[in-house]
């Protein structure tokens, strides 16, 4: 497990992927069912991770986008990530570099929950 | 809010957990004016528009709440929380009876900047009042768990920020109940900070007023939207022997009171932006309201008390 540490461009890029899977996998194939493709998008809205669960292959990279007028984070419940606090529109991208199931939350708002098993 | 339904809550002597039908049906928008009035631990309230006459405007000690400045905040549903701050303020200097002190139930910032807590200091230099209390909310403690909070408020209190002091005769009480929280959970006080509650309160007599503040309530207003303290009936316990407790919060940018035994629960409205009434929105975020409207639903609380009835006169003001 090691936390890939993206500079601007990488992080722009990995974006750019994220979105443009979204259609392809997350909302077209049921979580659990296929593994997702190498980059996956998740967006918090309404004070929720959507999809609140994922499906990736190891070595897939996610990229949560807050679209709230409120700020929120995403932290792993094992410390294996922590984002920075975002604010709207700003975003987190992290790599899943081994197979496990990662439970993460956001510590400003507990009961915002969300799951990514990474096959 | 009517009389019906004050006599609705005052009737509920259910004290085994929340009566939620009750507290949904006495809740009041700030926008609607109310002044709250508690003598021998029954809660009157009555339309600011229709105050009756022999209602005591003052008393011994009078002190004022502020919450959820949330400075920093620019989004539609209020773009300008500089202005609305300093509105409120306003409305503190202009008060019959000047306060003593002003209480801040938290989210003094919206994202933990130093520029943010320096507005604030700023426009509140121009209150009226001598000094400002504060608790944090979790806006307050983003990223550094709370360290520049304490650096700038926390002088001299103990653990994470709490603390109280005495003044003539009633016991202040801040909590903190916005840190280290749980997946999944509400608020948290932590054992730490109920042994040191237990502690604190020991000396006291039975008689003394007490008035607790922190940022989340400490009721289970919403479970649902994390608007509640998980371990709250631990430190309400410790302080059931005491004949009369005001709890004031903030966090749900709205007003809404309940009664239980001895205990007055209250919180405040926002002077950033208003949130949906429990379950009536998809979620906790910003309202957006008519511009027009704003200011009818952000306000401050005047709270009085009034020695010897154990009473404590609660008014809040919209901001217009």
């Amino acid at each position: 497990m090691s936390k890939t540490v993206l500079t601007n461009g990488v992080f722009l890029a990995a974006l750019a992927i994220g979105v443009a899977g979204v259609g392809r996998t997350v909302t077209a194939v049921p979580a659990g069912t296929q593994p997702a493709a190498d980059a996956t998008a998740v967006k918090i809205d309404n004070f929720t991770f959507g999809p609140a669960d994922v499906t990736v292959k190891a070595g897939s990279t996610i990229t949560w986008t807050n679209h709230d007028d409120i700020p929120h984070t995403v932290v792993s419940m094992d410390k294996a990530f922590k984002s920075k606090v975002l604010d709207t529109d700003d975003h987190f991208s992290f790599t899943f570099a081994s197979i496990g199931t990662y439970t993460y939350y956001c510590s400003i708002h507990p009961k915002m929950t969300g799951k990514v098993v990474v096959k | 809010m009517t009389e019906k339904k004050t006599n609705h809550l005052v009737d509920d002597h259910d004290e085994d957990g929340v009566d939620r039908r009750g507290f949904l049906s006495c809740m009041a928008w700030a926008g609607t004016g109310a002044f709250f009035l508690m003598q021998g631990g029954v809660l009157k309230s009555y339309s600011l528009s229709r105050l009756p006459a022999g209602v005591p405007s003052s008393g011994e000690l009078s002190f004022v709440q502020i919450s959820d400045s949330h400075m920093g905040f620019n989004k539609p549903a209020n773009e300008d929380v500089v202005g609305t701050l300093k509105t409120a303020v306003d409305r503190i200097n202009a008060l019959g009876t000047r306060p003593e002190f002003m209480l801040h139930t938290g989210d003094i910032s919206h994202l933990s900047r130093a520029e943010e807590f320096d507005t604030v200091d700023q426009v509140l230099k121009g209150a009226s009042t001598n000094s400002v209390f504060f608790v944090p909310g979790e806006h307050d403690v983003l990223e550094d768990d709370g360290k520049q909070y304490l650096e700038r408020y926390g002088k001299g209190a103990k653990g994470n920020g709490w603390y109280s002091f005495d003044h003539k005769g009633a016991h202040f009480i801040g909590l903190v109940n916005v840190m280290n929280l749980k997946a999944g959970g509400l608020g948290t006080l932590g054992g730490d900070q109920i042994a040191w509650l237990r502690d604190d309160v020991s000396r006291l007599k039975h008689s003394t007023p007490i008035v607790v503040f922190a940022h989340i309530p400490l009721w289970t207003v919403y479970p649902e939207w994390g608007w509640g303290t998980e371990d709250s009936a631990q430190a309400l316990a410790v302080l059931k022997k005491f004949g009369s407790v005001t709890v004031l919060n903030g966090h749900i940018h709205q007003t809404m009171q309940k009664v239980e035994g001895n205990v007055t629960f209250h919180t405040a409205a926002s002077t950033a932006f208003p949130q949906p009434k429990p379950g009536e929105a998809a979620s906790p975020g910003p309202m957006k309201v008519p511009a027009d409207q704003l200011k009818s639903i952000l306000g401050i609380t005047d709270v009085t008390v009034a020695r010897g009835r154990h009473a404590l006169a609660i008014v809040d003001s919209a901001l217009a």
